[in-house]
């Protein structure tokens, strides 16, 4: 029911067939761009909500990892002395809080928009991956401002933004948007047959967020693990390692790239988002059955 | 549009169309072949289509779920129980399964407006839920010819926090209108919700009645070819929904090809051609909607003897108590009856149950034998009447020289509070009875059919010949 269309002659559309599928089917992405109009609308509609329900506003997407970085600074810099690659540690940890909030915010809201979606899954169809493809895409909103609030703290600490800033920043968001757009789909799709998930999701972002380098530099790990004879790639079998290193590479410090960790790290994300897809799509047939 | 063979044969009515003998008597062929068969008249042919729900899958972990979801997760369950008790068909061995729909087969034409009529757990959501894509069919196919726009449910989507004109966007967004065809119909789709001075009010400060009006008036303006429309009309108050249902006549009435799914006997008689019949999840009959309804109303559910249990009765109204458990129309002599003369006294006796929950509230509506309500009773409308109901119990009421033409006639009783006014339970077509015509007026003469369901005596006089003669 995408296009509504107006006509009084015969349809000369091809018809729907309606009939079982079973197993592994196609993703149907030719249906997902044609209900676009749809995804904005429910982008638009979960920002418009969010910014209307709270007092603060906007604000929270500076306030949120802006207080974040001030406890890390406190207690990770000052305390344990964690390290910080020679940054000053607030701009250090911003700039890797900055992809992790998106990443930890996408996969937080993505696992749980299906069930939270229940009463539309069972009275109207459109194609279910647009579900959490907007719950991941509004995560863009907070991201875009807490970016601007990084650039004015890149000018404090006078770190000024590099070519690679403005041609990889991008993409290694879209690295992050793609890991959890992955985790995303296993997890909302999990969570309609396993309500367990709910319970699951913000505790196993806890842990998460210790794998990833985001409070202490990727270098010390690194170190540790050519120590000990690991090749250094394996670091990006973490998706978000990859997308976090990347990115604080390319606005807060030079040097040489995290490149094979980057590369792991995209490749992770492909096999996430691809078989995350797939499953979904296995899985879509039963949602309004028994979401 | 036809139910398939070995139905009719089951059902033992061949309702088939007129316009379209050469089809009736076979099967189904496959889709493909009765596509080319018919031309591009076909909007949609459904083949076979059954689904089959688990019970155990869903039995898990849903305590925590809202109630809208656990309605539709208990929907099944609910309909798998009264299933298990009424008979054992189309359960599997096991019983842990059970047949929502279980091959139905149907052609429906272009332009055709449809009325689907079965009771509660007949299949006819699931039906629906089919054809308009939401859940898949477990077996059998369905071909669609046109866009399809469904109506399950008015406000899908709706947001408290947006205002009136966001909503609109989004709503219609959700049930597939593009954003300049919104744009387009905007002002039309404001006059006709009757809410333009709050449209830039959050919903959320809506009343409930401008609420289900905004959410209809939107859906009202799809224009699909093909467009599901379930039970959505039993929200607001009665002018919108006489405004409604004058815009979906309309909607037919522009060639488009209506599916609609109604407890409601005279909104299916007056806005469909024909009529399909489910019963436990099979097509049974499929002709002129009048016949269909006449053939639903009458079907063994519906007890012949003047009693009625409603402990499981399939037009008790989504979400309700069953607080009425029976009914039953006595006569003079005590026993229960199906036939009364106009101008007797008709006494009905409601058996019910509240449990812990007070009452204060009893109405019977009697309706023309398609749903229509003719008068409503209540205790309110009784001065003597007092008592507050708790528990087990039986109330009577008395219609005193009922005035009813010759027919047939059901009657709905529904159970509530009074202030602030709060049904409870409600049940329609609890009980079918005849009125039989008797000298009513002493003419030895009664009205002619179509007279009106209402008999009234009348004094006539001609007040002065002089006055006539000037």
């Amino acid at each position: 029911m995408s296009h509504v269309i107006q006509t009084q002659g015969p349809v000369s559309a091809p018809p729907t067939l309606i009939r079982p599928t079973s197993g592994w089917t196609s993703l149907q992405l030719g249906e997902v761009w044609r209900h676009r109009e749809l995804l904005y609308f429910m982008m638009w509609r979960d920002v418009k909500v969010r910014y209307k329900q709270t007092l603060l506003g906007v604000s929270w997407a500076v306030l949120q990892p802006l207080m974040t970085m001030v406890v890390f600074t406190i207690f990770f810099d000052r305390l344990a002395n964690v390290g910080s690659d020679g940054l000053p540690y607030p701009l250090f940890s911003f700039a890797g809080l900055l992809p992790w909030n998106f990443f930890a915010q996408a996969v937080g809201q993505s696992s749980a928009s299906l069930v939270g979606s229940a009463n539309l899954i069972s009275k109207v169809y459109f194609p279910r991956l647009i579900i959490p493809i907007s719950s991941v895409l509004i995560g863009f909103v907070d991201f875009a401002v807490g970016f601007v609030f990084l650039l004015g703290m890149m000018a404090y600490y006078r770190t000024w933004p590099s070519i690679a800033t403005i041609v990889f920043v991008p993409l290694f968001i879209l690295l992050a948007a793609g890991a959890s757009l992955g985790v995303g789909l296993w997890l909302s799709a999990l969570h309609v047959k396993y309500r367990d998930v709910r319970y699951v999701v913000p505790f196993f972002i806890q842990l998460w967020l210790f794998v990833t380098p985001v409070i202490y530099p990727a270098s010390r790990v690194i170190g540790k693990l050519q120590s000990a004879g690991v090749p250094v790639w394996l670091y990006g079998l973490n998706p978000v390692a990859g997308a976090v290193e990347g990115f604080r590479w390319a606005t807060v410090r030079s040097g040489a790239p995290p490149t094979s960790i980057v590369l792991t790290s995209l490749f992770v994300t492909i096999v996430l988002l691809v078989t995350g897809a797939f499953y979904f799509r296995r899985t879509e047939r039963t949602f309004a059955d028994i979401v | 549009m036809r139910t398939s063979s070995e139905e009719e044969k089951r059902a033992g009515l061949s309702v088939l169309r007129a316009d379209n003998p050469a089809a009736a008597g076979h099967a189904l062929a496959s889709p493909a072949r009765r596509a080319a068969d018919s031309g591009g008249d076909i909007a949609i042919l459904a083949d076979r289509i059954s689904k089959k729900y688990r019970i155990g899958v869903a039995q898990a972990s849903y305590n925590t779920m809202r109630d809208a979801m656990t309605n539709l997760l208990l929907g099944p369950f609910r309909r798998a129980r009264r299933r298990r008790t009424e008979d054992a068909e189309g359960m599997d061995a096991g019983g842990e399964t059970f047949w929502a729909l279980k091959d139905v087969s149907f052609e429906l034409k272009r332009g055709e407006v449809v009325g689907i009529v079965g009771g509660n757990g007949a299949g006819k959501s699931t039906l629906l839920k089919i054809l308009s894509r939401i859940t898949e069919p477990t077996s059998g196919t369905a071909e669609i010819r046109g866009s399809v726009g469904s109506l399950l449910e008015v406000g899908a989507g709706f947001h408290g926090e947006l205002t009136g004109r966001e909503n609109i966007y989004l709503n219609g967004a959700i049930l597939g209108m593009p954003k300049v065809e919104i744009t387009r119909k905007f002002d039309e789709i404001v006059a006709f919700s009757e809410v333009d001075r709050f449209i830039d009010t959050p919903v959320k400060h809506y009343s409930s009645g401008m609420y289900v009006r905004l959410a209809f008036a939107v859906a009202a303006h799809l224009e699909p070819d093909i467009l599901i429309v379930d039970e959505v009309l039993a929200v607001g108050d009665a002018a919108f929904q006489k405004k409604c249902l004058g815009k979906m006549g309309g909607v037919a009435k522009a060639g488009r090809t209506v599916i609609f799914v109604s407890h409601n006997m005279s909104a299916l008689v007056n806005l469909c051609e024909h009529g399909l019949l489910l019963e436990r999840g099979r097509a049974v009959a499929y002709g002129g909607i009048d016949e269909v309804v006449s053939r639903y109303l009458s079907t063994p559910d519906r007890d012949q003897s003047g009693f009625a249990d409603l402990t499981n009765h399939r037009d008790r109204a989504p979400g309700m108590q069953p607080i009425a458990r029976a009914i039953g129309l006595r006569g003079e002599a005590g026993s229960y009856r199906t036939v009364a003369y106009t101008g007797d006294d008709l006494v009905f006796e409601i058996h019910y149950d509240s449990g812990d929950v007070t009452l204060d509230l009893v109405q019977l509506f009697v309706c023309s034998f398609g749903g229509r309500r003719i008068f409503t009773v209540g205790t309110h409308h009784s001065p003597e009447f007092s008592s507050v109901l708790r528990g087990k119990g039986v109330v009577e009421c008395t219609l005193r020289g009922v005035q009813l033409a010759e027919g047939d006639y059901t009657v709905a009783v529904a159970f509530g509070r009074h202030a602030p006014r709060h049904d409870m339970d409600y049940v329609e077509n609890a009980l079918a009875f005849r009125v039989e015509f008797k000298d009513f007026f002493g003419t030895g003469e009664g009205p002619l059919p179509h007279q009106g369901d209402v008999v009234q005596r009348s004094e006539w006089n001609v007040p002065s010949e002089a006055l006539v003669a000037r």
